[in-house]
């Protein structure tokens, strides 16, 4: 069974078969459809959609849900999930599982509503306050917002954390052909910590304080152990690797043009490969290890080398040994821009953050960097 | 002194570091008073195991150590958008909202103000002090005139911080609440008063008729820096001046419970009607296309860019679409971009399209010098594109599409003539039958306008085929 949707309709399909009893939103562009869909569908299955009065309200609200032991999730953009982060770091504090989707627009501030993807650094680095993580989920096409989704409640139940699935305007607005899933989840069994309003879970207890000190010392090492428990999660795609002589790497929409630019480039001779994490957090370091050893590696992001800096950190080489080819402001980088900037790589002309990549001056320096380090092969 | 403790309470204060003490209250403040009353009420409607107290933040931020039922901690002014999806997804329980001041009437009022006005069905016990407490005697939206606080150490000042907020005139104003009440825990007589509006309150959420709010007037001493007689004395003669006691709205009588929710469907079930079976499997060998439609909202731009995506589906072949969107929707210009292919697809925009659509002169200008080399450009007449203009390299068919639909009757098929066109001209790649059937698909929702489209697509093929020449036009 296949249909053709959005992704963001693809979201809500996956939250039902995922078994979400509730969804709880605020509307934003580009991220609105989901609310749209969630209306229709929730109640059409016998599920609750509510609009919120604001995305504070929201999260608290699926704060609420998950208290009570229920899947539940909320989906926006960027300024809502700014103000989402508070009620995050109190799910990640009490260990609540929920799903939250961005659905990235360009920032920082009101920015506008088109693609990019500068939440990263919010979304795999906890983005609220305190020491937590957020497991985060990167969809790559429309058949994977539904299954991503669908794996981030699987996820965040098992380990009672929060979950994102960090898609970006053109994963929400794109529509592609979307199978169906095979089969519902089953329900979970939360009583053993979920206050469902029961005799059997009345002493149960949701609540992030601990006023005393080595407790909450306790507790964050608890958590910490969790999220090292988590690595085993991490995923991620290649494509044409084994023999690469460059590696691209980038999530979302990146690695959709980074896949085309990858075609091309074999066209012209030149052996690229593509590793997509599909996991942001956990990451799949070993994977990227494997994938990038020995080999020149090419970031493609839309925001300002976020992602580049997290790739050189798991990989563990300086940031600017590796090559950035990027867009920002809601436009996105082109296969030709790639494919220039893993010329300009292999060439040994450029090896450094371009806001154009496409400008490779002879000279073999960008005009935007004045100290280009010496190339790292 | 001997007071009868309900079972409603644990029986031990277990808070670590307290081994000396049988609360973390302080000596004359209202909170414990009140947690008394919901406890034998709890107790005595038998509604304890279904009971779940949502604690705020504040002096009350430790109740989960005195109330023996659920317990949820929710974020500084939350309390309500958690008590309101608990309510939500475990129906038939009774939830409470339990908030002070700062909570309620400051950082929260509007989730506060919300929840009463959507009618939520939980029970809210504001406790008003006038004062924050656990943060150290801070103004508060209730703080009196005159009052002097840690962040007011003249006095609140109208001119200054606004006026004391009167929550339950505000809620008054709302239709869904069922029951709104003021009372006092500062003498005996008032306890017994707030103990009915306790009792209200709560028989309110156990026959699941709606929103109740009651607010009590409690005394703090330690931030009002009197002892507890005094303080009792401030709240009778001081705040009560300000707060007039009574209970403002009663409606419980006429109050009905929720309808119980309809039987629904599985989603497997659900969303069959929206998916099709298909068999055919993507041909690798089938060149990928690229193609951009484009011209004004409203000309059927995003739904002729759906169709060929579709077709491609229908084909099995792997198929991507993506539209233009946004501010620029309403804005008049409307473009969306299709890919269609054997292969998995990588970008799903075009820099370089293969097939150009374009419906208006404006997407002409915009679109037309992107098209690659080899690759085809097609534009209503409408457009007023001459045939000189076309792009180096590129083939330009041009169509009276908007004339054609208009002659036909169906002003609005000027994208089906376009679909005939790509399909005369092969520009997809996809079978006809394939754009056909997508077509079709397109009108689900409105099948009466299946045949006149399938008409217009029939007559705009025929112009095609006398109007087309094999590589002129």
């Amino acid at each position: 069974m296949t249909t053709f949707v959005k992704g963001n309709e693809a979201v809500v399909i996956g939250a039902l078969y995922a078994g979400c009893e509730a969804f709880f939103g605020y509307p934003i562009t580009p991220a609105s459809e989901i609310s749209h869909a969630a209306s229709a569908w929730f109640p059409g299955v016998g599920r609750e959609f509510l609009q919120a009065e604001c995305e504070t309200a929201s999260i608290n609200m699926v704060y609420g849900a998950a208290s009570a032991g229920k899947r539940a999730m909320t989906a926006t953009s960027g300024p809502g999930m700014s103000l989402m982060q508070e009620g995050i770091s109190y799910m990640a504090g009490a260990e609540l599982p929920g799903v939250i989707v961005n659905i990235q627009r360009a920032g920082p501030g009101l920015g506008n509503v088109y693609p990019e993807q500068g939440d990263y650094n919010q979304a795999v680095k906890g983005g609220g306050h305190g020491n937590y993580h957020c497991i985060v989920l990167a969809p790559g096409n429309v058949q994977e917002m539904c299954d991503l989704t669908i794996k981030a409640f699987e996820l965040a139940f098992r380990h009672r954390n929060p979950a994102i699935v960090l898609g970006d305007a053109v994963m929400g607005q794109m529509m592609e052909t979307l199978r169906l899933p095979a089969a519902e989840c089953p329900p979970d069994d939360t009583r053993a910590w979920a206050v469902q309003g029961n005799a059997e879970t009345r002493r149960n207890l949701i609540t992030s304080i601990f006023l005393n000190a080595p407790m909450q010392e306790e507790h964050n090492r608890h958590l910490q152990a969790k999220y090292e428990a988590m690595r085993t999660e991490a995923l991620c795609e290649t494509y044409l690797v084994d023999d690469a002589e460059v590696v691209l790497t980038g999530y979302g929409i990146s690695s959709r043009i980074a896949r085309s630019a990858v075609d091309v480039l074999r066209r012209q001779g030149v052996k690229a490969g593509l590793f997509r994490p599909i996991t942001l957090y956990p990451f799949p370091t070993c994977q990227l290890r494997q994938a990038a050893e020995g080999r020149p590696v090419v970031v493609i992001e839309h925001s300002c080398g976020q992602y580049r800096d997290d790739v050189a950190f798991h990989l563990g080489v300086p940031a600017e040994s590796l090559t950035l080819v990027n867009r920002m402001g809601g436009i996105l980088v082109t296969v030709e821009q790639v494919v220039e900037g893993v010329t300009a790589r292999l060439s040994g002309k450029c090896c450094c953050c371009c806001p154009e990549a496409t400008a490779t001056p002879a000279s073999g320096t960008c005009d935007s960097a004045p100290a280009c380090p010496p190339v790292v092969p | 002194m001997n007071i009868k403790k309900s079972v409603g309470f644990y029986d031990t204060f277990d808070r670590s570091g307290s081994a000396t003490r049988d609360t973390h209250y302080c000596a004359g403040c209202g909170h414990g008073i009140l947690h008394k009353l919901i406890c034998e009420a709890l107790v005595d409607l038998g509604i304890q195991d279904r009971t779940v107290i949502v604690n705020p933040i504040g002096c009350a931020v430790f109740g989960y150590y005195y109330w023996d039922t659920g317990n949820v901690g929710a974020a500084h002014g939350r309390a309500q958008a958690v008590a309101t999806a608990m309510n939500r997804t475990l129906p038939g329980r009774v939830v409470i909202s339990y908030q002070g001041d700062g909570d309620l009437g400051a950082i929260g009022f509007n989730s506060t103000f919300q929840a009463a006005s959507r009618g939520e069905h939980f029970a809210t016990f504001f406790v008003n002090n006038a004062i924050y407490g656990m943060t150290g005697g801070q103004l508060a939206p209730t703080t009196l005139l005159g009052q002097k606080t840690a962040t007011s150490p003249a006095g609140r000042r109208a001119e200054h911080e606004g006026y004391p907020l009167h929550v339950c005139e505000v809620l008054n104003q709302l239709k869904a609440p069922v029951y709104i009440a003021r009372c006092s825990l500062a003498d005996t007589k008032r306890i017994m008063q707030a103990k009915q509006a306790v009792r209200k309150a709560l028989e309110i959420q156990r026959d699941g008729k709606g929103y109740a709010f009651v607010e009590f007037l409690s005394p703090c001493p330690t931030n009002m820096r009197l002892n507890a007689v005094q303080s009792a004395r401030f709240v009778i003669e001081q705040m009560e001046a300000e707060y007039p006691l009574g209970c403002l709205r009663d409606d419980s009588a006429e109050a009905t419970p929720r309808p119980a929710p309809a039987p629904a469907p599985a989603p497997s079930v659900f969303f069959r009607e929206l998916a099709t079976e298909g068999t055919a499997q993507p041909d690798p060998h089938f060149v990928e296309k690229r193609m951009k439609v484009a011209g004004f909202g409203g000309q059927g731009i995003l739904s002729l860019g759906i169709a060929v995506a579709e077709a491609g589906r229908f084909a099995g072949q792997h198929s991507s679409w993506f539209p233009s969107y946004g501010p620029e929707q309403r804005g008049g210009s409307a473009s969306c971009t299709v890919v269609v292919s054997g292969q998995q697809i990588g970008s799903p925009d075009a820099t370089t399209p293969d097939v150009l659509v374009c419906m208006n002169r404006p997407a002409f200008e915009r679109f037309a010098p992107t098209v690659r080399k080899g690759g085809l450009l097609i534009c209503d007449a409408m457009a007023g594109v001459g045939p000189g203009e076309a792009p180096e390299g590129v083939r330009m068919v041009t169509i009276p599409a908007s004339e054609l639909a208009e002659q036909l009757g169906v002003p609005r098929a000027a994208n089906t003539v376009m679909l005939a066109a790509l399909s005369y001209l092969d520009a997809t790649g996809l079978p006809r039958e394939k754009l056909l059937e997508a077509l079709d698909a397109s009108f689900v929702k409105k099948p009466k306008l299946i045949p006149i489209n399938r008409k217009v697509f029939e007559a705009a093929t025929e112009w095609c085929r006398e109007n087309i020449k094999e590589h002129g036009q």
